[in-house]
C-alpha cells in the first residue's frame, strides 16, 4: 500500500492505495465520494468520468497512483459554493435530463468538458462528445436539450424523435 | 486484477531502468492495458508508468519538416497540436474512441499494442513513419510484424514517433459502432515519390500496405484509379460484425473514400 495524495474538489486528500486501485475506487471507497458511479467498469459507459487536472477521463480505467498530485474534479465539486445546482445541473432538471439518473453524475461531468473546450456546440457536436457516455434509460434526447439550454442556446429548435 | 507494483518515473532513462524487473511492463494511458488487466489477461510484477515522462510528450516539426509526437503524448493533444502541420493525422487522432479516452490513451501505447484494429498503425505504416525507441529507429515497414506483434523488445519503451508530411492525405474509418475500433480503415498518403495505402482493422496480420493499389495511385492519383482492385478475402477477419469477404469489400471502398477525401 502507498499513500496517495491530490486534489479532490479543492480540498487536498490522502489515502492509501495499492498500485491495482483503481481511481474510482479511491474515490468512492477511500474517501467515501460515491456520486462517481461504476457503470460498465470496462470504459465504455462514462458513469465514471472525472477530470483530472481538467480533462474527462473515465476514472474506472485510471490507477489512483497515476493521479498522485492531480487536482480532480468529480460531481461532488460541481453544484455552486452555496449549493445550489450549477448551471448544468439545473438545466438537466429543468429538461428532464434524467430518469434513473444513474448515468447522471458522468453525463454532467462530460458535458462540462464539452463546453469548457466549446461554449456553444451544436446539437451534432454535443451528441458526438457524448459517445462514450451510454444512457440505458435511452435519454439522450433530453440529455442534449440540457446541455444545449446550459451553453445558453435555444432547445425548439431539436425535433422530438 | 492481479496485484502489483506501481511506478511513474519522470525520465526515460528511470524508466528503462525499471522496466529491467522481472515481468515489467510499461503502462502509457492504459486504455488498453487497464481492461485487459481487470480481465486477468496479463500478470506484471510491476507497471511502470509512461505518463509522468515529460520528455515524451508534445507534438513539434523537425528541421527537415517531419511531425514529431512524444510516446506518451495523448490522442486529444495530437488531434489539437498536429492539426495545422499534418491534418489527416490529427483527424484519426481525434476519432480514436471517445473524448474520455483520447485524454488518456497514448499514440506510444498504442503502435505498441498494435491491435489489428486500431487507428495509428495505419497513420504509422501509410506514412512510412520512424518509430523511435530508448534504444534505437525503427522504420514502420519493419515495425509492425503481425497481429499484436512488434519489432519491440522487452523492455524497449517509444519514446517518439516521426511523420514525414505527405502532399495529400486522408484516413477513411469503417467504425464497428460499440467498440469505435475499425471493422476496417485505411489510410492514404501521397509524397513526391509515391502513393502508401494502409489498411488496419482488415487482415489477420494486423496493419498491411496494399501494394497494388499504391501502384495505381502513383501513377493516377483518383478513386478511379482502383475501381477495379481488390484484395482476397483469404487471410481477412471473420468475426459476427463482418465476413473476411465484407471486409476484403470495403478495403477497396475505404481507399477510394480516401483518396477521395485526400483530393
Amino acid at each position: 500500500m502507498t499513500t496517495v495524495s491530490m486534489t479532490v474538489n479543492g480540498k487536498p486528500v490522502s489515502a492509501e492505495a495499492e498500485g491495482r486501485t483503481l481511481l474510482v475506487e479511491f474515490l468512492r471507497d477511500g474517501l467515501h465520494l460515491t456520486g462517481t458511479h461504476v457503470g460498465c467498469d470496462t470504459s465504455q459507459c462514462g458513469a465514471c468520468v472525472v477530470h483530472v487536472n481538467g480533462e474527462a477521463v473515465k476514472a474506472c480505467t485510471m490507477f489512483a497512483q497515476e493521479a498522485e498530485g492531480a487536482e480532480v474534479t468529480t460531481i461532488e465539486g460541481m453544484a455552486n459554493a452555496d449549493g445550489s445546482l450549477n448551471v448544468i445541473q439545473q438545466a438537466f432538471q429543468d429538461h428532464h435530463g434524467l430518469q434513473c439518473g444513474f448515468c447522471t453524475p458522468g453525463m454532467v461531468m462530460s458535458a462540462a468538458a464539452l463546453l469548457k473546450e466549446n461554449p456553444k456546440p451544436s446539437e451534432a457536436e454535443i451528441r458526438d462528445y457524448l459517445e462514450g457516455n451510454i444512457c440505458r434509460c435511452t435519454g439522450y434526447h433530453n440529455i442534449v436539450k440540457a446541455i444545449l439550454a446550459a451553453s445558453g442556446q435555444d432547445v425548439g429548435a431539436i425535433a422530438a424523435e | 486484477m492481479y496485484a502489483f507494483d506501481f511506478e511513474k518515473p519522470s525520465t526515460v532513462a528511470d524508466a528503462v531502468a525499471a522496466l529491467k524487473a522481472e515481468e515489467a511492463q510499461p503502462l502509457g494511458g492504459g486504455q488498453t492495458l487497464i481492461p485487459t488487466l481487470k480481465q486477468r489477461l496479463a500478470m506484471p510484477s510491476k507497471l511502470v508508468s509512461l505518463t509522468g515522462i515529460d520528455e515524451m510528450k508534445g507534438v513539434c516539426v523537425a528541421d527537415d519538416g517531419a511531425v514529431c509526437i512524444g510516446g506518451a503524448t495523448p490522442h486529444a493533444v495530437v488531434a489539437r497540436e498536429a492539426a495545422k502541420s499534418y491534418p489527416a493525422l490529427a483527424s484519426l487522432a481525434a476519432n480514436i474512441g471517445d473524448p474520455a479516452v483520447r485524454n488518456r490513451g497514448t499514440i506510444g501505447g498504442s503502435l505498441a499494442n498494435n491491435d489489428p484494429s486500431a487507428c495509428y498503425p495505419a497513420a504509422a505504416l501509410g506514412s512510412g513513419a520512424t518509430i523511435v525507441t530508448n534504444a534505437r529507429e525503427i522504420a514502420a515497414d519493419d515495425y509492425f510484424q503481425g497481429m499484436f506483434a512488434t519489432a519491440l523488445d522487452e523492455g524497449e519503451i517509444i519514446t517518439e514517433v516521426r511523420f514525414p508530411v505527405p502532399e495529400k492525405a486522408a484516413y477513411m474509418k469503417f467504425e464497428q459502432p460499440a467498440s469505435r475500433f475499425a471493422l476496417t480503415a485505411v489510410f492514404v498518403a501521397k509524397y513526391a515519390d509515391g502513393v502508401r495505402v494502409a489498411v488496419t482493422g482488415a487482415s489477420e496480420e494486423g496493419v498491411f500496405r496494399w501494394t497494388e493499389a499504391e501502384e495505381a495511385l502513383s501513377s493516377n492519383f483518383s478513386p478511379d484509379a482502383v475501381a477495379g482492385l481488390s484484395v482476397p478475402a483469404d487471410g481477412m477477419i471473420g468475426d459476427l460484425h463482418g465476413t473476411p469477404a465484407y471486409r476484403a469489400h470495403l478495403v477497396g471502398v475505404m481507399t477510394k473514400r480516401a483518396v477521395a477525401a485526400a483530393g
